[in-house]
């Protein structure tokens, strides 16, 4: 009886058990649950977009993913890597994030460019995901805009969803084509070409402080139009305009620990302080904070483009000094540059300086102590 | 089944970083009570079963044993004699499979059955004997710190006499998942771990001592908390993060310490013994009894009842599975110790030892090997290193084989916790490379001084 049982008993058998050091078990967070949790954070953004700016800006989000896929599959294939990489999502991040950074009606080739500027030049010449010194998505704005300046700063209203739908058709149809979009951008009721910040760069500047240097900005400055600015009524790339869907997004990064918080927190208050102290001294040269903080790229390149894992400074030290470097020269190029935004061509140039940065920010270890010369010898 | 409330005057401490796994298997076992293993037939008790110098065989085949008797003496100062586990006919000197992968030498014990008891030493008056008596007598009854490491307890009570120490911490962390062998000794016995802690004070020469304990075993902080006061020990309650047992880490919780880099505990003023080895500090003084047994958990998801039970030293891995009605299923995995440092085995031959804390079984879907990936700079790592190192940039040293960079990022102070590798969603073998690194710059400089 007692023997029957005991020969029950299973042991495990040891050809069949893995050697391996420890730890010996693992979180179940991946790299694709991290990329499909930033895409999730980036749909507030993305459904703001298609609210003001309506089909065509669906259509260049679909441009965007679809050849970012395809040309991740493509090098893949040609690398001779698995193409199930593309499954780690990161692909479709970087489509979503340069469809963020086009104007929401943008041709389809423009698309195809940007996404191979992103995907080929961006990342996988340095060797793939993990390995690229710069933001692929800023990488392919910076590099169309060299490129291709007309097509890159082409604003439509933000009235999209109320705009008629014939219209928009013509859009639709016309977006293969640019002479037509213009053509076609005739046709949409009060169309301007203009962003708040274009408009900021073209006013003439008032150096003394008298009450015409205060008066400066007032029209594109004033409570009702931070409120607008605010919602993401403005003209402007398709995923960076409203500032509330974006703060959204950037809480889900915040509270799923996929960003540093010191790089929104220190790019965001280095530019207000900059702003800040300029125009209290010259009233007629820029507008206030709130306008910066409010206006163009800075919002979306706060939370979601300089903050990209890969390249920005690992330890917290250095995401402080990489978020007050991206405000300073954020606020150089708005100031005084030849462009009306600087967040693209910042995010680049500090890129750069991230092994630098990295290597003044280095952890101390705990109990850490200052070597001390060696005793005796 | 109601859990029991904290108790509000527990003050409650942690460290900075960690991890803290959602999964952490202590269901499974830290219900259960401790049970006692039947006799054996026969025990292979390992001989090298301390840091420090192996002890020396003092038996040859055919000795007549009793349980309790000295079966290896002392070889130096860092080292501690081992005992027979029964009574019963020496075999002689055999080769089983050892816990680091390769074959170890053990005493070969026939039982005969009788399992009777040699002559003991004789009890202690301990809050009345000098240090030295009870150092000795903690050193004769072999033992070590039995959470892992098994460094010869006696060692620790004496620091250099420069060394001011002023605190005695008993570990009852217990921070490795799965592992429920510490938490039951505490709740089941919980003046035995109180007046080894006493006693371990004592040796010492401190007078704070406290047990500190991670707040998943409300019920046994209780337990200790209703006794405290009559030993004159305080419980400290510390966050549930691993590695909170950590030494380094462990200290800094309940004194806000900080041990310097590359220094000891006692630099800092503090001793840390183990939970189980209070208890068994207990028994050696109060009634001489040598460490010859131990609570080992045994348990995992393939384990068809995971327990804890009271093993002698030498019981083979095999037979305390049976204990626990065998496996369910084929595991993938066997673990001496918890899930985070322990060492996995190939052979069930094992036995067991000193620091034995726990016999895990993994199941084969909780091991499928990943693959892993090129680092995303996530800084995960970063959080989770309890020693703010970078493991990141480690790992990536590691690879390019820059032994001179790593120094520079204090790799040598790693205490391989494993935090780092555990968290990595890229699933980098990050402890795994700096414990290369760190082998590598430890041969390095071993050539250097040869030169
Ligand atoms: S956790 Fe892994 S992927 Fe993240 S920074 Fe560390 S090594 Fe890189
Ligand atoms: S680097 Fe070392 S100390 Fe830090 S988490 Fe990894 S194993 Fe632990």
């Amino acid at each position: 009886m007692s023997e029957e049982i005991k020969k029950e008993i299973m042991l495990p058998k040891g050809e069949e058990l893995v050697l391996s050091s420890s730890p010996h078990i693992h979180v179940t967070e991946n790299i694709q649950s991290i990329m499909l949790k930033v895409v999730l954070a980036m749909l507030p953004a993305l459904a703001a977009a298609i609210w003001f700016f309506g089909i065509p800006a669906l259509l260049v989000i679909f441009w965007c993913v679809l050849f970012c896929l395809v040309l991740e599959i493509i090098w893949c294939r040609i690398a001779g890597k698995p193409a199930s990489v593309v499954k780690d999502g990161s692909a479709l991040v970087t489509g979503l994030l340069l469809a963020m950074n086009l104007p929401p009606v943008t041709a389809w080739w423009v698309c195809l460019l940007g996404a191979l500027l992103a995907i080929w030049l961006g990342k996988q010449v340095f060797g793939g995901l993990g390995q690229n010194p710069f933001n692929p998505a800023a990488v392919a704005r910076v590099g169309l805009l060299i490129a291709l300046p007309r097509q890159l700063t082409y604003w439509i209203p933000s009235s999209g969803m109320t705009a008629d739908a014939a219209n928009y058709s013509e859009v639709f149809y016309a977006a293969a084509d640019f002479t037509k979009i213009e053509q076609a951008g005739q046709v949409i009721d009060g169309i301007t070409c203009a962003t708040p910040l274009s408009i900021a760069q073209n006013t003439p500047k008032i150096l003394d402080s008298g009450v015409a240097a205060a008066d400066n900005f007032a029209a594109i400055a004033n409570p009702e139009s931070y409120w607008q600015y605010f919602i993401g009524n403005m003209g402007g790339s398709l995923g960076e305009t409203s500032t509330l869907a974006i703060l959204i997004g950037g809480i889900i990064l915040l509270s799923f620990k996929l960003i540093r918080w010191q790089i929104p927190l220190f790019y965001l208050g280095t530019v207000a302080v900059f702003t800040g102290l300029i125009h209290l001294i010259w009233p007629g040269v820029t507008p206030p904070p709130l306008f910066h903080l409010l206006t163009g790229g800075l919002m979306l390149a706060a939370f979601f483009m300089a903050t990209d894992m890969v390249t920005s400074p690992i330890t917290g030290r250095g995401a402080a000094i990489f978020g007050i470097g991206l405000g300073v020269m954020t606020c150089v190029i708005r100031i005084w540059g030849g462009f009306p935004e600087g967040v693209s061509f910042s995010i680049l140039l500090m890129n750069a300086l991230v092994p630098l940065i990295e290597r003044m920010a280095k952890l101390k270890p705990f109990g850490f102590r200052k070597p001390t010369p060696a005793k005796g010898a | 089944m109601n859990e029991q409330a904290i108790n509000k005057d527990l003050k409650i401490v942690s460290f900075k970083g960690g991890v803290h796994p959602q999964k952490d298997g202590k269901i499974l076992s830290k219900k259960a009570s401790i049970q006692t293993a039947p006799l054996l037939e026969r025990y292979q008790v390992i001989v090298s079963q301390n840091i420090g110098a192996p002890p020396k065989v003092v038996v040859s085949a055919g000795d007549e044993v009793k349980k309790g008797q000295l079966l290896a003496e002392a070889a130096g100062f860092v080292s501690v004699p081992l005992h027979s586990p029964t009574s019963g006919k020496v075999e002689g000197l055999v080769d089983i499979p050892g816990p680091m992968g390769v074959m170890t030498q053990a005493i070969s014990i026939l039982a005969d059955g009788k399992d009777e008891w040699t002559e003991l030493s004789v009890s202690i008056d301990w809050r009345n004997s000098d240090a030295d008596t009870l150092k000795k007598r903690i050193m004769e009854c072999g033992i070590v710190g039995m959470g892992g490491a098994a460094f010869p307890s006696h060692v620790k009570l004496s620091p250099p006499p420069d060394k001011k120490v002023d605190y005695m911490i008993i570990n009852g962390a217990e921070c490795e998942p799965y592992l429920t062998a510490d938490h039951r000794v505490m709740l089941e016995e919980p003046e035995k771990v109180l007046e080894g802690a006493a006693i371990l004070g004592r040796a010492a020469g401190v007078k704070n001592v406290v047990v500190a304990v991670e707040i998943n075993k409300v019920d046994a902080i209780n337990a200790m908390m209703e006794k405290a006061a009559q030993f004159n020990v305080g419980i400290v309650g510390m966050k549930v993060q691993y590695p909170q047992g950590a030494e380094k880490q462990l200290i800094y919780a309940v004194t806000r310490r900080k041990v310097p880099t590359g220094a000891l505990p006692a630099d800092v003023g503090c001793i840390v013994q183990n939970a189980g080895t209070a208890a068994a500090v207990a028994e050696a003084v109060n009634a001489g009894i040598p460490l010859i047994e131990r609570v080992t958990t045994i348990t995992g998801e393939p384990v068809v009842n995971p327990g804890n039970w009271r093993l002698r030293l030498g019981t083979p891995i095999s037979e305390a599975l049976k204990l626990c009605g065998g496996v369910k299923c084929e595991p993938g995995k066997l673990i001496l110790g918890g899930p985070m440092m322990g060492f996995a085995q190939r052979s069930t031959g094992v036995s067991v030892m000193k620091n034995t804390s726990g016999i895990l079984l993994l199941d084969k879907s909780d091991v499928t090997q990943y693959e892993s990936s090129p680092c995303i700079r996530c800084g995960r790592c970063l959080e989770a290193c309890p020693m703010n190192l970078q493991p990141s940039a480690l790992s990536q040293l590691a690879e390019a084989g820059q032994y001179e960079n790593a120094l520079k990022y204090n790799v040598m102070d790693c205490i391989e916790c494993g935090a780092c590798a555990f968290a990595c969603p890229a699933h980098r073998p990050l402890v795994q490379h700096i414990r290369r690194l760190k082998a590598e710059i430890r041969n390095r400089t071993k050539k250097e001084i040869k030169k």
